[in-house]
C-alpha cells in the first residue's frame, strides 16, 4: 500500500503536558459557554447547552464515522460523507413519502446506502489501488450525482413521526442528543473491548504488524469503511427529519467539519490511535463557538476566521511527536 | 512505503512505458473526450469553440498547479478552494481603484503561505489539519471583504482573458506555457530535483546542504502565488468577486495531479501531467452536454473519469510484489 504520509506523529501526550490533547474541545467548549452566559445572563445557560446539544449531535454521528475510517491507518479519510448523507437522506424520503408506518424502512433504506457506499469506497480503494482521497473523492462525485436526479431542486419532506422524534424534548432537555451519546458509546467499546475495534487500531498503527499477527487488514477496513458510510446515512436520515427535508446542499458543511472535530477530538491522522469521547468536545465547541459569536452579533467572517485560528491554534498546542 | 528500500524489479514491459503511461492516459482520454464533441458537433472544432470549452479549464489549472506544489512536499492543500475565492473577492474590490493595496494583499497572502508551510515543517504538524484550519480563515477573510457576490474586475483583466491571440486559443497558449514552465521548473531543472527531492527525501537533501525549512517554505509560496493566478484569471472570467466561487477547486486540484500521475507520498508529481489532468476534468463537464445527458450527470461524470483513467493504470502499472 503506498501510504500517503501528511506528516502526522501520533504524538502521544507528553510527560509534562497534566492535560491530554483530547480534552481541549471540551475546555474550549466550556470557556465559549461561560462567554455565552456571561453575556446574555444566567437564563440563556440552558437553551444555549441544549440547542449546541442538538447541532453537535449531528457532527458527532458523521464523526464517529470519520474516526473509524481515520484511525484505520495513515491516508484513510472518507471525502465522500456529505454525498452519502445527501444521498441516503433522499433515498429513505423518497421511499417513506411523507407515511409514518414507512419510518423504519427508510431507516434500513439511509443505513443501507450509506453501507453500500462504503463499499464501494473500499472496493475502488482496494481493487484500483487508489489512494482513499481519491477514490472516496471520486464516488463523492457519483453520489452526488444520482442525488441530483433522485430529488431534482426539490426538498422532499419527512414523515411526521420522524421530525417529531428529532424534536423531541422533555423538561428544556433534547432526546436526540441523548440517542447519539449512545451510538457513541456503542463506538467507545468497539475500539477498547471489542476484537474489530483492536484490529482496527493494530491496523492503524502497523499494517504489516498486523498482517502478520493474523489480522485481516482487508476485511477490517472495509469494515471500517462500512460503518462509516451506515454513519453519513444515519446523519442524514435524522438530519433530514430535524431540518424539515433532504435538501441538496445539507452535507455540504460536514466535509470539512467531520475531519476537524474527529482531529480535534484526539484521533491521529496518522491512525492507529482513536478517541470517540473527544469528538463530543470537538463538536460541542464548534457549535457553541457559533452561538457565542452570533450573541456578540458578530458577522459570519468573523466566525469562520476564529474557527479556523483555533483549530491550527489546538493542533499547535499538542506536543509534537517525538523525532523518528 | 516498503518499496523505497527494495532493489529494483526486473522492469516488465508495462514497467518500462510506466512513466510514459502516466501521462499518456489522462492525455489519451482528453483526446478521445474531443473527438466525441468533435463527431457530434464539428462547429466545436473551431478557435472560438476551443476557447468556449476550456475557459474555465485556465483558473482550476493554476489551482491544481497550487495543490502540486505542495502534494510534492509529501502535504496536502485543503485551503486552495477558499483561497481562490478570497483572491476573487480582492480583486474584484481594490485591484482597479487601489492596485497597490490589491499587490499588497497578494504578496501577504504569499507570505502567509510560506508562514504556514514553515508552521507544518517546523512543528511537524499534519498538513491536512491546518490547511483545513486555513480553509476556514481564508473563507472568513473573504466573507468580512465581500459578504456576497460582488465588486467588479478591473477592464484590463476582463479584457485580457477575453484576448483572442493569433493562431493559438487563450486557453490552450495558457496551458501550453504553463505546462512548458513547470516542466522546465519542477522536472528538468537542477531547483526542480532539490524540489522534488524535499518530499521524497528530506534527509537526503538536508545532507546536501538545503534547508528543510526553506525549501518547503519556497515551496508553500509557490503554490500561494499560483493560487493568486488562479484567482485573478478566475476574476476576469467571472467579472466579480465571490467568497464560495470555487470551494470545488481543492479537490479537483487534487484530482488533476494524481490523474496527471502525482502520487501522494512525496516528491512524484508532472506538471505536464497536472495541466493536462486539469484540462480532463474541466472537459469531462462539458462533454456530457454535448451528449445531451442532463446536466445533473455531469458531476458524476467527472468522476467517472477519474476512475476510469486511474483504472486504466492499474492495467499498465507493474504488478506488485
Amino acid at each position: 500500500m503506498s501510504a500517503p504520509d501528511f506528516r502526522a506523529g501520533s504524538a502521544p501526550a507528553d510527560s509534562s503536558f497534566s492535560v491530554p490533547p483530547w480534552t481541549y474541545g471540551f475546555i474550549v467548549a466550556v470557556l465559549m459557554w461561560a462567554a455565552t452566559i456571561a453575556y446574555s445572563g444566567f437564563g440563556s445557560a440552558g437553551p444555549t447547552l441544549s440547542s449546541a446539544l442538538v447541532f453537535a449531535a449531528f457532527s458527532v454521528v458523521v464523526g464517529t464515522g470519520q474516526m473509524l475510517v481515520i484511525a484505520s491507518g495513515p491516508g484513510n479519510i472518507d471525502l465522500s460523507m456529505p454525498s452519502v448523507l445527501t444521498l441516503a437522506a433522499y433515498a429513505s424520503m423518497s421511499v417513506m413519502a411523507q407515511r409514518d408506518a414507512m419510518v423504519l424502512p427508510g431507516l434500513a433504506v439511509a443505513l443501507g446506502v450509506g453501507a453500500a457506499a462504503g463499499i464501494l469506497n473500499y472496493l475502488a480503494i482496494l481493487l484500483l489501488r487508489l489512494p482513499p482521497i481519491i477514490a472516496t473523492l471520486a464516488w463523492s462525485f457519483v453520489f452526488q450525482s444520482f442525488a441530483f436526479n433522485l430529488g431534482g431542486e426539490a426538498t422532499l419532506k419527512p414523515p411526521a413521526i420522524l421530525s417529531d422524534f428529532t424534536l423531541l424534548s422533555a423538561g428544556g432537555l433534547r432526546a436526540l442528543p441523548f440517542v447519539v451519546m449512545l451510538l457513541t458509546a456503542a463506538a467507545f467499546v468497539l475500539l477498547k473491548r471489542a476484537v474489530p475495534g483492536r484490529h482496527l487500531l493494530a491496523v492503524g498503527q502497523s499494517e504489516r504488524a498486523a498482517r502478520f499477527a493474523g489480522v485481516k487488514v482487508g476485511r477490517v477496513r472495509l469494515l471500517a469503511y462500512t460503518l462509516c458510510g451506515m454513519s453519513a446515512g444515519l446523519a442524514g436520515f435524522l438530519l433530514a427529519g430535524f431540518s424539515g427535508g433532504a435538501a441538496l446542499n445539507m452535507g455540504d458543511t460536514y466535509l470539512l467539519e467531520s475531519i476537524a472535530v474527529v482531529v480535534l477530538g484526539g484521533t491521529s491522522v496518522a491512525g492507529g490511535q482513536a478517541n470517540a469521547i473527544g469528538i463530543w468536545g470537538a463538536a460541542l465547541f464548534f457549535n457553541l463557538m457559533a452561538t457565542m459569536l452570533n450573541t456578540f452579533q458578530m458577522q459570519a467572517g468573523i466566525r469562520f476566521l476564529l474557527t479556523g485560528a483555533l483549530i491550527i491554534l489546538i493542533v499547535a498546542a499538542v506536543p509534537p511527536p517525538k523525532a523518528g | 512505503m516498503t518499496a523505497a528500500v527494495m532493489t529494483r524489479p526486473r522492469a516488465s514491459f508495462g514497467a518500462r512505458f510506466a512513466p510514459a503511461m502516466q501521462i499518456g492516459l489522462p492525455a489519451a482520454t482528453l483526446v478521445a473526450m474531443l473527438a466525441v464533441i468533435f463527431w457530434i458537433r464539428p462547429s466545436a472544432m473551431s478557435y472560438f469553440g476551443f476557447t468556449l470549452l476550456f475557459k474555465f479549464a485556465v483558473p482550476l489549472m493554476f489551482a491544481a498547479l497550487a495543490q502540486m506544489m505542495i502534494i510534492m512536499l509529501g502535504d496536502i492543500d485543503l485551503s486552495v478552494g477558499s483561497f481562490v475565492g478570497f483572491i476573487t473577492c480582492v480583486t474584484a474590490l481594490y485591484l482597479d481603484a487601489e492596485p497597490w493595496l490589491a499587490v499588497g494583499i497578494y504578496l501577504g497572502a504569499v507570505a502567509i503561505y510560506a508562514g504556514v508551510g514553515l508552521l507544518i515543517h517546523v512543528r511537524r504538524l499534519p498538513s491536512i489539519i491546518v490547511t483545513l484550519g486555513m480553509s476556514f480563515i481564508w473563507l472568513g477573510l473573504a466573507v468580512i471583504l465581500m459578504p456576497g457576490p460582488g465588486g467588479a474586475a478591473p477592464k484590463w483583466l476582463s479584457g485580457l482573458m477575453a484576448w483572442k491571440p493569433w493562431l493559438l486559443p487563450l486557453p490552450i497558449a495558457a496551458a501550453l506555457l504553463a505546462a512548458f514552465f513547470g516542466h522546465l521548473v519542477i522536472t528538468r531543472s537542477s531547483y526542480g530535483a532539490v524540489l522534488r527531492g524535499a518530499g521524497a527525501n528530506p534527509k537526503a537533501i538536508e545532507r546536501a546542504g538545503w534547508s528543510v525549512l526553506a525549501v518547503p517554505c519556497a515551496i508553500y509560496a509557490a503554490a500561494g502565488a499560483l493560487g493568486c493566478l488562479a484567482g485573478l484569471t478566475l476574476t476576469g472570467l467571472t467579472t466579480s468577486g465571490d467568497p464560495n466561487v470555487a470551494p470545488a477547486y481543492t479537490l479537483l486540484g487534487v484530482g488533476a495531479v494524481i490523474l496527471g500521475g502525482g502520487s501522494f507520498t512525496g516528491g512524484v508529481v508532472s506538471p505536464v501531467g497536472t495541466v493536462i489532468g486539469a484540462l480532463t476534468l474541466a472537459l469531462a463537464g462539458s462533454l456530457l452536454s454535448f451528449l445531451q445527458v442532463p446536466p445533473t450527470w455531469q458531476i458524476g461524470a467527472q468522476g467517472a473519469v477519474l476512475f476510469l483513467v486511474l483504472a486504466g493504470r492499474v492495467l499498465f502499472s507493474e504488478k506488485r510484489p
